[in-house]
């Protein structure tokens, strides 16, 4: 793997080899001393441009528990802020001799356009770009899936026959994109559920059922109910009228919850709106993963940052 | 400098040795003119663009009249219509006349300056369209491109002004609040990559609604780049019904597909975005069939900052006047959609009577003022950043294979390009002197 852009180019094969090496990981989080020394002398550069401090602190984690060295230059107060462009930056940071770039962006397609460009040689990891993917969030959700489903006996596991549910604002998230694709390539069936207001056009093409009715969907027995985020920037827009009847439409409230089954997993990615797409019950129940997928998280980015910078003698 | 051009082959498909002496076309050689031998050659009338960006004043980073004029004489074209979104905008006599005396003065082309349709193309009050028709660049194509003017009664009464005058509005159709953030073409592969859906029915409604205005008071009306299918079908429908509208396309919506989006490459990004392939194929058979009458470049150059970032980050679009003839020669004439003569037309006589430029409705009589360009239509190369000529280096062709080069282009009876190469600056302004003195009232 030379970069990881999106989930759509991974095979069925690149993608079970990240979550088995991910089993691995997840290992180290229980040694007394949490740290491997695979990428000693490694530099990886958290390139921020958006704030996240979740995701940028997860890539931290990961990359310091693989003793490789982790910069962070975030957009915020730097020189990037001041209308220093992409290139400029990649060109700095290749200067500096880094080995991996883990990018965040607001445009669609930055990652791409840096890992295409010629300006930096390092491998470049897509940690969200714009409205288009992001690729290590879905593998840590198909990671969550597969543990709760299999538990010790992942390795090697697809997600065969399992019915995934994504509810929310799915034309603008990149979650969601990274998810159906991945989800599609290790089996899984995924249903999307929202207003037709927040579904992307041309949805014929994808490989997914769309449904506009919340209830529908719960009352049909799904595996797995993945709530999105639905962002304050969408409330003035005219894609719903107000929160309280997006809420009752589309929120995972406690009556919903209780018809879905015992074992159903409920999946968010986090940070959640408690009382608008998810209440408060729902959050905090037994089906919840959410701080599961926080834990997994750090070990699908070390998986991602190992085969990137580890494998056959680093970035070639 | 007087020319015989001998063995060229004439859009009708007939060979013939062409005369220009002092300027005009004769119906024999003047002694000591100059030969080329055009054998295998397609002579051309010269070609006019409706839709230039010359970007002068104001945006001389990207491109400059003189620069601008260069790529259109390499290009094969004579007279370019420079567009109104310079700084400041072209919404006075005074802007106007400066850019028609600069065009005049560099002498690769004759530059006739469009008129911005509402002060700052701010799409609030007219501009003084009158005092740009009655001024030396004598204005009668005015277009706040760009930008559509989308308030319907400011529309209507630009359509009805401007017809005072006996001018057109050129209409960029985009409705404004339907193309917020808009980013590329929307349908499956916007939703795909996250990009913002630029809709077709954002063009499609606003050219319905113009047409239907058009007829309301008996106006004329042009329409800028023509990119869907749902477009053409509605200014079809308006012909047939006898409203007077007449339609451009570009040559990359004949080419082009959104497709090129995937690689994020924002050389392809470009207002209106490229479209779906069968939008493509509507509009080769729109040009076909005369329902879109031209094909205009939209040159619009940019400086290498702006496209070096990423897709949201970039601005739209391309230049064209270097490949437009190539371009249009793969994707119509060696189609077998149109003829030479058909190129003739949407390249040159009817872009002319849209802009009401006059000398271009009879191409090669003698006594015309020598407008013409010699096109190789058999040669091949692969297009890159060496066949450029403006300052921008924006192409969507970068290494790709197109059809024919442009040998020689004459402009007023003297040559702007030769053997495939643009005469120096100062031969041609010269040049422009001389003719200008003999023409006083051009």
């Amino acid at each position: 793997m030379r970069h990881l852009l999106s989930t759509k180019d991974l095979d069925l094969e690149t993608a079970l080899g990240i979550l088995d090496v991910a089993e691995d990981m997840a290992d180290v989080a229980n040694r007394e001393v949490k740290k491997l020394p695979t990428l000693r002398g490694k530099t990886v550069i958290n390139l921020f441009f958006e704030d996240s401090t979740r995701t940028r602190t997860s890539f931290e984690v990961a990359a310091k528990r693989l003793s490789a060295d982790l910069i962070n230059f975030s957009a915020k107060g730097s020189s990037v802020s001041k209308g220093e462009g992409l290139k400029d930056t990649a060109q700095t940071l290749a200067a500096m001799g880094a080995d991996a770039v883990v990018i965040r962006h607001s445009a669609s397609g930055a990652a791409q356009v840096l890992a295409s460009s010629g300006w930096i040689d390092a491998a470049v990891l897509n940690a969200g770009d714009g409205t288009h993917e992001h690729p290590t969030q879905a593998l840590l959700d198909a990671y969550t899936m597969r543990k709760r489903l299999h538990g010790d006996r992942s390795r090697g596991k697809s997600l065969d026959g399992l019915g995934v549910t994504i509810v929310g604002d799915i034309l603008h998230s990149r979650v969601a994109r990274s998810n159906v694709w991945l989800l599609n390539t290790l089996g899984a069936h995924v249903t999307l559920v929202a207003p037709a207001t927040l579904l992307p056009a041309g949805l014929d093409g994808w490989p997914v059922t769309v449904g506009y009715d919340l209830d529908a969907a719960v009352d049909s027995n799904p595996d797995v109910v993945m709530m999105l985020r639905i962002q304050a920037e969408r409330m003035h827009a005219a894609f719903f009228p107000n929160t309280r009847e997006y809420s009752r439409q589309w929120g995972l409230d406690d009556d919903r919850l209780a018809r879905l089954r015992a074992d159903t997993m409920v999946m968010h990615p986090g940070p959640m709106v408690r009382g608008l797409e998810i209440s408060a019950a729902a959050a905090d129940s037994s089906r919840s993963t959410v701080l599961e997928q926080v834990a997994n998280g750090v070990s699908i980015r070390m998986a991602v940052l190992y085969l990137l910078l580890a494998s056959e003698g680093g970035a070639a | 400098m007087n020319f015989v051009i001998v063995g060229a082959t004439l859009p009708d498909g007939k060979s013939a040795d062409l005369f220009v002496t002092d300027g005009v076309f004769a119906t024999e050689a003047a002694r000591g003119a100059t030969t080329i031998d055009a054998a295998g050659l397609t002579a051309l009338p010269g070609l006019v663009d409706l839709h230039t960006h010359l970007r002068e004043p104001g945006y001389e980073q990207s491109e400059t009249i003189l620069t601008g004029s260069r790529a259109a004489a390499a290009g094969g074209f004579t007279a370019v219509h420079a567009m109104a979104n310079t700084s400041p905008v072209a919404d006075t006599a005074g802007v106007v006349e400066q850019v028609y005396s600069l065009g005049a003065q560099h002498g690769y082309v004759t530059v006739r300056p469009i008129g911005a349709v509402t002060m700052g193309l701010a799409g609030e009050r007219l501009s003084e369209i009158g005092a740009m028709a009655g001024s030396r660049a004598r204005v009668t194509v005015f277009s706040d491109d760009g930008k559509c003017v989308s308030d319907a009664l400011l529309m209507r009464r630009a359509l009805e002004y401007v017809k005072t005058f006996g001018g057109v509005i050129a209409q960029h159709a985009q409705e404004p609040r339907l193309t917020e953030g808009a980013q590329m073409n929307e349908g499956a592969l916007s939703g795909e990559l996250g990009l913002a859906g630029w809709p077709a029915v954002a063009e499609e409604s606003i050219i319905a609604r113009d047409v239907l205005l058009a007829q309301q008071v008996g106006a004329r009306l042009h329409i800028c780049h023509v990119s869907t299918a749902g477009s053409v079908d509605v200014v079809r429908w308006a012909k047939a019904r006898g409203i007077d509208v007449t339609a451009e396309v570009t040559p990359h919506h004949l080419l082009l597909t959104e497709e090129l989006a995937r690689s994020y490459d924002s050389r392809f990004k470009v207002n209106p975005p490229l479209r779906r392939e069968e939008d493509v194929h509507a509009l080769r058979g729109a040009l076909a069939d005369g329902t879109i009458d031209i094909v205009a470049t939209d040159h619009a150059p940019h400086p290498l900052e702006s496209k070096e970032c990423a897709w949201d980050e970039a601005s739209f679009g391309m230049v064209g006047l270097e490949s437009a003839l190539s371009v249009v020669q793969l994707a119509m004439v060696d189609a077998g959609l149109i003829d030479w003569a058909d190129v003739a037309r949407v390249f040159s006589s009817k872009p002319a009577e849209i802009g009401g430029l006059a000398g271009y409705d009879h191409a090669f009589v003698p006594g015309g003022t020598a407008n013409l360009t010699l096109y190789d239509a058999a040669h091949q190369r692969v297009f890159g950043l060496g066949d450029l000529r403006g300052k921008g280096l924006n192409t969507p062709y970068l290494g790709r294979e197109l059809p024919g080069r442009v040998v020689a282009t004459i402009h007023n009876g003297y040559p702007t390009v030769l053997d495939g190469e643009l005469v120096d600056a100062a031969t041609v302004a010269a040049d422009a002197v001389n003719y200008t003195s003999r023409n006083p009232s051009a």
